[in-house]
């Protein structure tokens, strides 16, 4: 995500009156309307409730803007977010986060006055592609994530990137310090390179089957990939905001992180 | 066969003064089955009574919710009032991204008087056929807002429109002085027996012909307690509300006939 | 002495290099904003208990030039909020008049629905969000204190890309590497904003602006300062920064008359 933003033609050069124009006649255009708010977001599904979790920091480049700036929001509920069946988090550009969500949030609320009913988890993962793919050649600036029931009642998790493309997962994270959590979670979600002890040798060995996790464990894998992140990212700290969603509704945990 | 020569459209006055397009419109409102809507310090209540055209069919909605906070309850043409709920919708969502607030009631009010005024008086338009009760919160309370196919509205107590409503403003004449210090509940029962004032002899109100939409600011908190529509079976409450008050009422009929 | 009035007020060329006169040109396809022209620095706001306090320096610079001396970069919004502006000074003055119709516009509507500073905020990010969409962007940075719909003292900022976000003190430009630190150090975030008076927050607002007059090039010792409480905005529009002292100066080699 970084990598991409930092095209900014202002990093490197401070806009004096007397600054000389490097290429006479094609003039350059200089204001990029992007900028990287840093941070980072996590979702993992379990039986029967999924978990979207994000740190509160808001940056600009080296600046700290806020210490609590939340990122992960409810979908379709009135203004304290009451009645809200959907999770989506997002990262990146925060003003394009904002923005998107508040344009999934009046979709949502549309679908319930016209049908009579509120919109899938499945419904509103496609619509959300839609809505950044229509965005192709101007892109919202954000990785999402999508999280909810599904028509069964099991946790719903969809990734998406800036213009679109998703697919439903187990568990994705996503952000400044997707880098950093990604792979945690591979082994201990998707438990990937686990293997059952004696099970055989060579290509013999079983792997281990991923199976859904409980709750608390969910939790607290949550909380132990943050305090890591923090640990080696400077964009990710302050606090972690972990959303939980079950057939009972959804639930707010805040927890502090460092603010170094 | 008297024709009239200043009715075929909806911009030309007649002699007297009069334009009959406009009149005829507001002819389709009495058409409609009736309606009754009324507020208290807290609440605004609206109460429908649904038609159904044919026994093979299903009931005409009545009650639409506009937003958390807003709801119209319609008399005369379903599908005007649908193209005029759609409008209002959007507009309020249009506030709250905006703003971040909820649309105050008296403006989206004289929005919609404004749309209906416009078709009064451009050549080629028609008016709507369709008159409204508009309830809802916001910063100044509970209001209750009636709205005429001619582009008249009026901030209203209690109200009723529709067939035989003159049944129903008699109702809430004679207990005017008990509605503004009523509780929700019996706010929501007052608008009942308003509605059931109407009945023709052999109707009385069923969970299928009813239909009851709330909203008001929670007694608790002065928060936005969100608009509430009673359909089916969620009614029952409700309707076993106003027989143990009709009750109430008989028994004390019944004494007075006995002392005399 | 230089007879071409067009490099007056200019870097001379034989010092700096040729004038870049690209921006003066009047043929080629339309530009918009890619830089700002006139600008203000920093504005710095804290929170305090029952209220908010925010502060801007009177300087309006062209460039290195110190252009206009006497520019308010203050503006009060009805009784409701005050915005703080950096940036560019002829697009501030082009929001203060959305703001100024916009007042009225709602004063029109009477009975308890007016604009708290949160409303206002969430329109202006709105306005910025859509301007840098458009690849026209309102080059301001800023900042609005009020109350929000609950009359708890509110503070957040908005820039040029639509970002938003809010702390108990916030400052733009400069702002925020110098004053920021300060602020954060003098009411930190763990300490609840009850503690502090408002004459701890105009005290510390007051030692910020005088470290950026010391520090910012771009600063001057004129500034404005508002206060926001349930009683009123009382505003202060001609203060001077007092009990300067450039002793500090002497140590910095490169600074004053020190050949050495």
């Amino acid at each position: 995500m970084t990598s991409l933003i930092d095209h900014n033609p202002h990093s490197n050069s401070i806009g004096f009156s007397f600054s000389q124009s490097t290429n006479a006649g094609t003039k350059e255009h200089s204001f990029y309307p992007y900028t990287d708010n840093g941070g980072s977001v996590l979702g993992i599904t379990g039986k029967d409730f999924a978990v979207l979790a994000g740190d509160t920091r808001s940056t600009s480049g080296y600046n700290i803007n806020s210490r609590y700036v939340p990122k992960v929001f409810k979908i379709g509920g009135d203004e304290d977010g009451e009645g809200a069946h959907i999770l989506l988090s997002v990262v990146g550009f925060a003003a394009d986060g904002l923005a998107l969500k508040e344009k999934l949030d009046a979709v949502v609320k549309m679908y319930k006055y016209q049908h009579g009913k509120p919109m899938s988890v499945r419904a509103c993962a496609q619509r959300l592609s839609t809505i950044l793919y229509g965005k192709r050649f101007f892109p919202y600036y954000v990785q999402a994530i999508l999280a909810g029931l599904d028509e069964e009642g099991k946790g719903a998790l969809y990734g998406y990137d800036p213009v679109g493309s998703y697919e439903r997962e187990q568990c994705r994270a996503a952000g400044a310090a997707s880098s950093l959590i990604m792979p945690l979670l591979d082994n201990q979600v998707n438990l990937k390179n686990q293997y059952i002890p004696g099970s055989g040798e060579g290509h013999a060995l079983e792997a281990r089957k991923p199976e859904p996790m409980p709750r608390e464990t969910v939790e607290q894998l949550v909380r132990d990939a943050f305090t890591s992140a923090v640990e080696r990212h400077i964009e990710v700290g302050d606090g972690l905001q972990m959303l939980v969603i079950t057939a009972n509704g959804i639930e707010e945990i805040y927890h502090p992180l460092k603010k170094d | 066969m008297f024709r009239n020569n200043y009715d075929n459209d909806a911009v030309t006055f007649s002699p007297q003064g009069r334009i009959f397009q406009v009149e005829y419109a507001q002819e389709a409102v009495k058409q409609g089955s009736v309606v009754v809507g009324l507020v208290n310090k807290t609440h605004a209540v609206l109460v429908g009574l649904k038609r159904n055209a044919e026994e093979l069919s299903s009931y005409q909605k009545k009650i639409i919710e506009v937003d958390s906070h807003m709801g119209i309850a319609i008399a005369g043409l379903a599908s005007d009032a649908r193209v005029l709920s759609n409008y209002m919708k959007q507009q309020c969502l249009g506030s709250r991204m905006t703003y971040g607030r909820a649309m105050p009631v008296d403006r989206i009010v004289t929005q919609i008087a404004d749309r209906a005024q416009t078709n009064t008086q451009q050549y080629g338009k028609r008016p709507y056929g369709v008159g409204l009760l508009v309830a809802g919160v916001d910063e100044a309370g509970p209001h209750l807002f009636e709205f005429q196919p001619s582009g008249m509205t009026q901030e209203m107590v209690a109200c009723a429109i529709g067939a035989r409503s003159q049944m129903a403003r008699t109702y809430l004449e004679r207990n005017l002085d008990q509605l503004n210090d009523s509780s929700r509940d019996e706010l929501i029962t007052h608008g009942l027996r308003a509605l059931k004032e109407t009945l023709s002899q052999d109707k009385e109100l069923t969970v299928d012909n009813t239909s009851v939409g709330v909203v008001g600011l929670k007694h608790e908190t002065g928060k936005v307690e969100s608009f509430k529509l009673y359909e089916g079976q969620q009614l029952l409450p409700l309707l076993e509300a106003l027989e143990r008050s009709d009750v109430g009422e008989t028994k004390e009929g019944e004494t007075m006939e006995v002392d005399s | 002495m230089n007879h071409f009035p067009g490099t007056w007020g200019r870097p001379r060329d034989d010092v700096y290099g040729p004038y870049d006169s690209s921006y003066l040109r009047s043929t080629g396809p339309k530009a918009h904003t890619q830089s700002p022209a006139v600008t203000g620095t920093s504005v710095i706001a804290v929170k305090f208990n029952g209220g908010v306090a925010i502060a801007a320096d009177n300087l309006a610079s062209y460039g290195s030039l110190a252009r206009f001396t006497d520019v308010k970069r203050l503006r009060v919004f009805g009784d409701a909020a005050v915005v703080g502006f950096s940036g560019d000074v002829s697009d501030m003055q082009y929001i203060d008049r959305l703001l100024e119709s916009m007042d009225i516009r709602e004063n029109y509507s009477a009975h308890g629905n007016q604009l708290n500073a949160k409303n206002l905020h969430t329109y202006l990010s709105k306005v910025l969000y859509k301007r840098r969409s458009e690849f026209n962007p309102l080059w301001n940075h800023i900042l609005v204190a009020g109350f929000d719909g609950e009359k708890k003292p509110f503070l957040s900022s908005a820039d040029l890309l639509g970002t938003t976000f809010s702390a108990p003190h916030l400052a733009t430009g400069f702002g925020a590497h110098l004053a920021i630190p300060i602020l954060r150090r003098l009411f930190p975030e763990e300490r609840p904003i009850e503690e502090i008076t408002k004459e701890d927050a105009i005290k510390a607002l007051k030692e910020c602006l005088k470290v950026l007059w010391y520090r910012d090039a771009r600063s001057l010792d004129k500034y404005s300062l508002a206060v926001i409480t349930q009683e009123g905005i009382e505003v202060q529009e001609d203060q001077q920064i007092e009990a300067q002292s450039w002793a500090f100066a002497e140590t910095i080699k490169g600074y004053g008359a020190q050949t050495v």
